[in-house]
């Protein structure tokens, strides 16, 4: 279990992110911080850098400039005599289990169960006994609306139930925080409202930090407590959902939604 | 001499080194064996080594993988042979020889098959493993090496097969193989008779069921990946097709 | 055959002692010996083995596709058989079958043709990867079958093809040792020899062994990069 901290320090804190694939500078000079319990929803254009946030929390990317703390401590480096240090492996392992992901294209084991999927890593990572997991896992799938699917292969499911056991899966390591990267974006239109009704239960009913990557309008506006916008690589818009989405200051901002809400 | 006495003959003198034969076939059978043994835990190893991100594991895998390759077959075999009893390793036996040429011969090769097997199992897993903090033993051993093992195995099955075909030339340091036996059975009937005849049907019966072997191994793998259909639905008269997705073991 | 030179080592023969296993001046006198060995056998087994198996894999590769259907049943399982059954013993049945042949030219044989079913299995990938709409324009076009080979499909299926050939004779180049077997003088076999005659094995195996690595790891970085760059232009 994640050890509860000062509430006062923020969840997530970018100061001065930089990330550069290349020649290709995806995001500079970012800053922006996350209260312990607040979900955010980055929105904006493909490739203004919107998912490369959440997997430089989830340290799937290399983070080539300024800092990243988590609960206040540092996640990639820290600053030490002026210089910038990477920290160590051990201590970013122990952050990092705070933070869970749920991916686009589910990402589940297909060497494993669905049940196995959900308790590997409870067991292996976090020491869990595995009656304990399996009995946490079984009221998981209970919850995301699949309790009967715990011995079947993963790929012999829907599109929507794998991601629906994606979540089971991130959640059965009580993440602190919980990164939603495009969750429904490789899924049948059909099901998608499922897979966010699962989520806005998770929302409603816990207290986990999320950061959320979506092109669900709706959705954001229903879960989140703030909206950021995302345009070249920098944060041009952020508040709350009510005012982000009917009465935007930014142009660009209007026209985004002006473009993903007009053919709704 | 007419020809059916002559194949006559052959035939009596095939009986009559039926035993020594089948002895030398045995051999060859556990030198191929115990040679693709030692070779999977050399290629399991180099492979790790050589696909880990630290480079002072990397460096020296990528260098004995080269060096292996690079060296002949037969150079390894008497290096083994003559040069290791100088370092004071002596091997008494021949077999042993063979073993362990084989082995680190065909290791470094099966090396290379399982770092890009390990490569190509989709990036999207190996994301998973970092979100669920698994640490790098636990995510080889539980998520990557068991969906690289369905992608290795046509390698490993290519492989083992020239292992096989490598495996007689050992009989040189002296092992009494199929290979040595045929060369017996040529001396009292034909090189015709003793080596293409029986030599090579034997190695190639050899090497089809190995294949068969390996064949059988990457459906089981790939069905406990969830693809294709599992031993049973293919060994059954009337398979069943499913319908929506497939399930696991059979259990219908 | 090729003589082998008489050596007489004279620093005493390796014992069980580490210390006498590595001889600098030995090393250097046998040396030019085994580097002729490479140049005269080695390296000739391996260029006319290549030129052959070459030929003969595109001769295969075509007849597959062109042949009646229980013709070409008959010659895939032939090939299957020459390239699962091992090369030592194909090169004993010749060496023992045609006892007049040339020791060596049963090498150039064995290796063409064992190799040439591997490299028809490239072929046949290479031509298969020739797309259908290919064949469809020479059909629409009225092209006859030689043609459409020659002028259509070979020249698109061969560019592909060219990184896994050099592949395959990088394999034959390392399996030559096993002429041996018939008493060839190529490389190996001239370093066992003169192990043999001086009791002194470490140097000459090891120069043989370095001089494979020495031709065959540049070699397979220039097919590599090869490889790389063909798959870019495509």
């Amino acid at each position: 279990m994640p050890t509860p901290t000062d509430p006062e320090v923020p969840v997530i804190e970018f100061v001065d992110v930089q990330k550069s694939f290349g020649d290709n500078i995806v995001l500079k000079d970012l800053n922006f911080s996350v209260r312990r319990g607040e979900r955010v929803t980055l929105i904006g254009p493909s490739g203004s850098g919107k998912t490369t946030i959440l997997r430089l929390v989830m340290t799937l990317e290399e983070l080539t400039g300024g800092y990243i703390f988590v609960d206040g401590e540092p996640l990639t480096h820290r600053e030490k005599d002026g210089k910038r240090v990477a920290v160590s492996s051990k201590e970013q392992k122990k952050l990092r289990t705070r933070i869970g992901m749920v991916f686009q294209q589910f990402n589940l084991f297909p060497n494993m169960t669905v049940l196995e999927n959900i308790i590997e890593a409870p067991i292996y990572v976090l020491g869990q006994s595995k009656a304990e997991a399996t009995a946490k896992a079984h009221s998981l799938l209970e919850q995301v609306g699949l309790p009967d699917k715990a011995d079947q292969h993963p790929l012999s499911l829907s599109g929507g139930q794998q991601q629906r056991v994606a979540i089971a899966r991130a959640l059965a390591m009580d993440p602190e925080i919980l990164l939603l990267d495009e969750v429904t974006s490789a899924l049948d239109p059909e099901v998608v409202g499922d897979v966010l009704n699962i989520l806005r239960n998770v929302a409603d009913t816990t207290n986990v930090t999320m950061l959320i990557v979506t092109h669900e309008m709706s959705f954001a506006r229903d879960v989140s407590h703030k909206v950021m916008m995302f345009d070249g690589g920098r944060v041009i818009e952020e508040g709350a959902p009510e005012k982000i989405f009917s009465d935007p200051s930014h142009q660009r901002t209007q026209q985004f939604l002006s473009a993903v809400l007009g053919d709704a | 001499m007419d020809w059916l006495e002559q194949q006559q003959q052959n035939f009596e003198s095939l009986q009559n080194f039926g035993p020594r034969l089948w002895d030398g076939f045995l051999l060859t059978v556990q030198l191929t064996l115990l040679g693709a043994a030692l070779a999977f835990v050399i290629a399991v190893i180099l492979g790790l080594m050589g696909g880990s991100p630290k480079w002072w594991l990397r460096t020296p895998a990528r260098i004995i993988i080269e060096f292996f390759r690079g060296t002949s077959l037969l150079v390894q075999l008497f290096w083994v042979y003559y040069v290791l009893p100088l370092f004071g390793l002596t091997l008494e036996s021949p077999f042993t020889v063979g073993v362990i040429a084989l082995g680190v011969n065909y290791g470094a090769y099966g090396a290379e098959a399982v770092r890009a097997s390990m490569t190509s199992v989709a990036s999207g897993q190996w994301e998973a493993t970092v979100a669920l903090s698994m640490s790098w033993t636990h995510k080889i051993r539980r998520v990557i090496f068991p969906q690289a093992w369905a992608l290795m195995i046509p390698s490993l099955a290519n492989l083992l097969v020239h292992l096989l075909k490598g495996s007689a030339i050992v009989y040189i340091v002296g092992l009494n193989d199929f290979n040595f036996e045929l060369d017996q059975l040529r001396r009292v009937t034909s090189a015709w008779f003793s080596y293409a005849f029986v030599g090579l049907i034997g190695y190639f019966a050899f090497a089809l069921a190995l294949t068969q072997g390996m064949r059988l191994l990457e459906i089981r793998a790939k069905h406990r990946l969830g693809q294709g259909l599992s031993m049973r639905e293919i060994l059954s008269p009337a398979p069943k097709v499913p319908t929506s997705g497939i399930q696991p073991g059979g259990a219908s | 055959m090729i003589p082998v030179m008489p050596f007489t080592a004279d620093p005493a023969p390796a014992t069980g002692s580490t210390g006498n296993v590595w001889n600098w001046d030995f090393a250097i006198e046998i040396f030019p010996a085994i580097l002729r060995a490479f140049i005269e056998v080695t390296l000739l087994v391996t260029v006319v083995g290549t030129v052959i198996a070459a030929l003969l894999g595109l001769v295969i590769a075509i007849l597959l596709r062109v042949l009646p259907r229980p013709l070409a049943f008959v010659l895939r399982w032939a090939a299957n058989f020459i390239r699962m059954t091992p090369l030592v013993v194909q090169l004993l049945v010749l060496y023992y079958g045609f006892t007049w042949m040339d020791p060596l030219t049963i090498g150039f044989i064995v290796f063409g043709i064992h190799y040439a079913t591997y490299m028809s299995e490239v072929y046949r990938a290479g031509i298969d990867s020739v797309p259908k709409g290919q064949w469809e324009a020479t059909k629409a076009l009225s092209m006859s079958a030689g043609r459409t080979w020659r002028r259509v499909v070979i020249p698109q299926a061969l560019r592909s093809t060219i990184p896994s050939l050099g592949n395959y004779a990088i394999s034959m180049f390392k399996d030559t040792p096993f002429l041996f077997v018939i008493s060839v003088a190529e490389m190996v076999r001239v370093a066992q020899t003169i192990g043999a005659q001086t009791f002194r094995y470490t140097e000459a195996i090891t120069i043989a062994g370095l001089i494979f690595l020495a031709a065959s790891y540049p070699t397979a970085l220039l097919i590599n990069r090869l490889e790389k760059r063909l798959a870019y232009a495509n």
